[in-house]
């Protein structure tokens, strides 16, 4: 649906991306991930044909970029990152208006603004102004107008900044319901975001992809092993030593605590699950297990460590 | 057609669910009634000593209506009008690009040209409607006097042809800052320069004096507060139109290959 080979893009001497190249199936959600002035913003006005690449080559839905803008950006709905409204009008107003630019029939323009607002959950803000609005609903706003005359493609640029927690569960239940039928691409540096709502994740830093991948493998990928944080009631020396001996368990640490209640860290090696013979170990023992659990390496860790690396 | 028509309805939209249209206009109309009444006025009192001293009677034109009122209330409307469009076209390009909304606009499927004129259009709109309520003070002298109907027509059409001009002096300016006062300031000084020119034409030589004034803003707005409509001086305000419309374009193309 999306494709982008190579792409780049200079202000001046500065150049904020150095040969950016990814591509989008249909109905995918691709989460865009970076530190802030990665790039990712600047991929996504390039996408949206706000401004042209310094070089490289991008198609949406089949059309390029740089000589077929009108027809990609019917094919697209774009919010940009600070939500930019117009607040003197009224929300249906408002969303009445970018109907028509869209293109969608003078005939059907009330119809789809009542089922979007409904869909957004704003038909009780329909009496205010956009200005009037909290952040959050400005946000659906935002999001409603990208959804108007139906797009293949929608471009979310940090859909979700700048919201309390509940809305952001709500606006991240809006973006997944959007899949499907749609091909969306999210960017954002907040990284559970992407673990819940994308099927793959490009992290850009400093213009130049570091790493794309489902949210998944990109954590096994790294992480290389698994680990397991166990706790157990028993003498510390002597659970070690047992647990060491179980096959496949590559090393062992204690976290905290002494004799008695204390956590363990089990690194076991890849591929290999030790989470069946550990408790048989220690309830043959007697001692007491009290917590059993899969200690994963977060995306933030992950992230980390691309960025660091580079 | 369609998306003009949009961009013009949401701009007037926002002209008068802001103040700016209201104040602007008002402003307009009380200085144009200021200015009416001394003229009105001091043609009255003329008409009062005329009737007594018939030397002064004998004048010619002090005692014609359209020549000692119409006509420099004409001249009068269109230094407020110097001062008061750069406040209605300050905002239609500089505003969006401050806010950012410019950015949304221009990933819709329209064409820079149809923003352009949709703005172009929503503020001569405002415009004409400041212009056709001015219209009560040659009406009062109707009601009052015998003025010719004929300048007061092309007065109007030369004025509308002047605001035009300002309007899309104003939209460029606009375009090129999102500082809405360095915009208004920018077209009021260009404005400004244009219409000074013709002031220097006195000193100068007869050649270089003709071609100031003919790109002067001065020299072409008086025929038709006399009455006469020269199409040299309808093309010009064309052209300067047409000229500033076209720069816009230009500028709004240019963050295509600007860095």
């Amino acid at each position: 649906m999306i494709k982008v080979e190579n792409l780049t893009k200079s202000y001046g001497n500065f150049q904020a991306l150095k040969g950016v190249s990814f591509s989008v199936q249909k109905g995918e959600i691709l989460g865009f991930l970076g530190p802030n002035g990665a790039g990712k913003t600047t991929t996504m006005r390039i996408l949206t044909c706000f401004f042209p690449a310094t070089s490289g080559k991008a198609t949406v839905a089949g059309f390029d970029v740089f000589a077929e803008p009108h027809e990609v950006r019917k094919k697209i709905g774009y919010l940009p990152e600070n939500v930019p409204l117009y607040l003197d009008m009224p929300v249906p107003d408002y969303l009445s208006f970018v109907a028509g630019l869209k293109g969608v029939k003078r005939r059907e323009v009330k119809k789809q603004v009542e089922t979007i607002m409904e869909e957004c959950v704003l038909t009780h803000m329909s009496h205010k102004l956009v200005g009037e609005l909290s952040k959050g609903y400005r946000q659906r706003v935002g999001i409603a107008q990208a959804l108007l005359n139906d797009p293949e493609v929608l471009i979310l640029d940090e859909p979700t900044i700048g919201l309390d927690p509940k809305q952001i569960i709500e606006i991240r239940k809006l973006i997944k319901g959007l899949a499907g039928r749609r091909t969306v691409i999210l960017s954002t540096h907040i990284l559970p975001e992407v673990s819940m709502t994308c099927q793959r994740v490009i992290i850009i830093n400093e213009g130049r992809i570091i790493a794309s991948d489902t949210p998944q493998n990109l954590t096994s990928k790294i992480q290389g092993e698994n680990r397991l944080l166990v706790k157990v009631d028993g003498p510390s020396s002597e659970i070690i030593k047992n647990l060491e001996g179980i096959k496949g368990v590559r090393k062992i640490s204690r976290k905290e605590g002494g004799n008695g209640i204390s956590q363990y860290v089990v690194d076991s090696e890849k591929g290999v699950d030790v989470r069946r013979e550990i408790p048989a170990v220690i309830v043959s023992k007697g001692w007491g297990l009290l917590e059993l659990k899969p200690l994963e390496m977060s995306l933030e860790d992950i992230f980390v460590k691309l960025v660091t690396k580079e | 057609m369609r998306n003009c028509y949009l961009i013009a309805k949401k701009e007037l939209q926002s002209y008068f669910t802001s103040p700016v249209a209201y104040v602007v206009i008002t402003i307009f109309l009380i200085i144009t009634g200021y200015f009416f009444y001394n003229l009105f006025a001091s043609f009255s009192t003329l008409s009062f000593q005329a009737s007594a001293n018939p030397a002064l009677a004998k004048q010619r034109n002090l005692l014609n209506v359209t020549e000692t009122v119409i006509r420099p209330l004409f001249g009068n409307m269109s230094i407020i009008m110097l001062l008061m469009m750069p406040l209605l076209t300050m905002r239609l390009f500089s505003e969006e690009k401050k806010s950012g909304t410019i950015e949304l606009l221009l990933t819709y499927p329209i064409s820079d040209m149809e923003v352009i004129i949709g703005k172009f259009v929503a503020c001569t709109t405002v415009f004409i409607l400041m212009l056709s309520a001015s219209i009560t003070c040659p009406i009062l002298v109707m009601v009052f006097g015998e003025p010719e109907t004929g300048p007061i027509i092309t007065g109007y059409l030369g004025l509308f042809l002047m605001g035009s001009a300002f309007i899309s002096l104003g939209i460029f300016t606009s375009s090129i800052t999102e500082n809405q006062i360095v915009a208004a300031t920018l077209s009021f000084g260009v404005l400004f320069l244009f219409w000074m020119m013709g002031y220097s034409v006195s000193f100068m030589g007869p050649t270089l004096g003709r071609i100031i004034m003919s790109i002067s803003l001065i020299g072409h707005i008086e025929g038709f507060a006399k009455g006469v409509i020269d199409t040299t001086d309808i093309i010009y305000y064309l052209i300067f139109s047409s000229l500033f419309i076209f720069l816009t374009l230009r500028v709004m193309e240019s963050k295509k290959w600007r860095g």
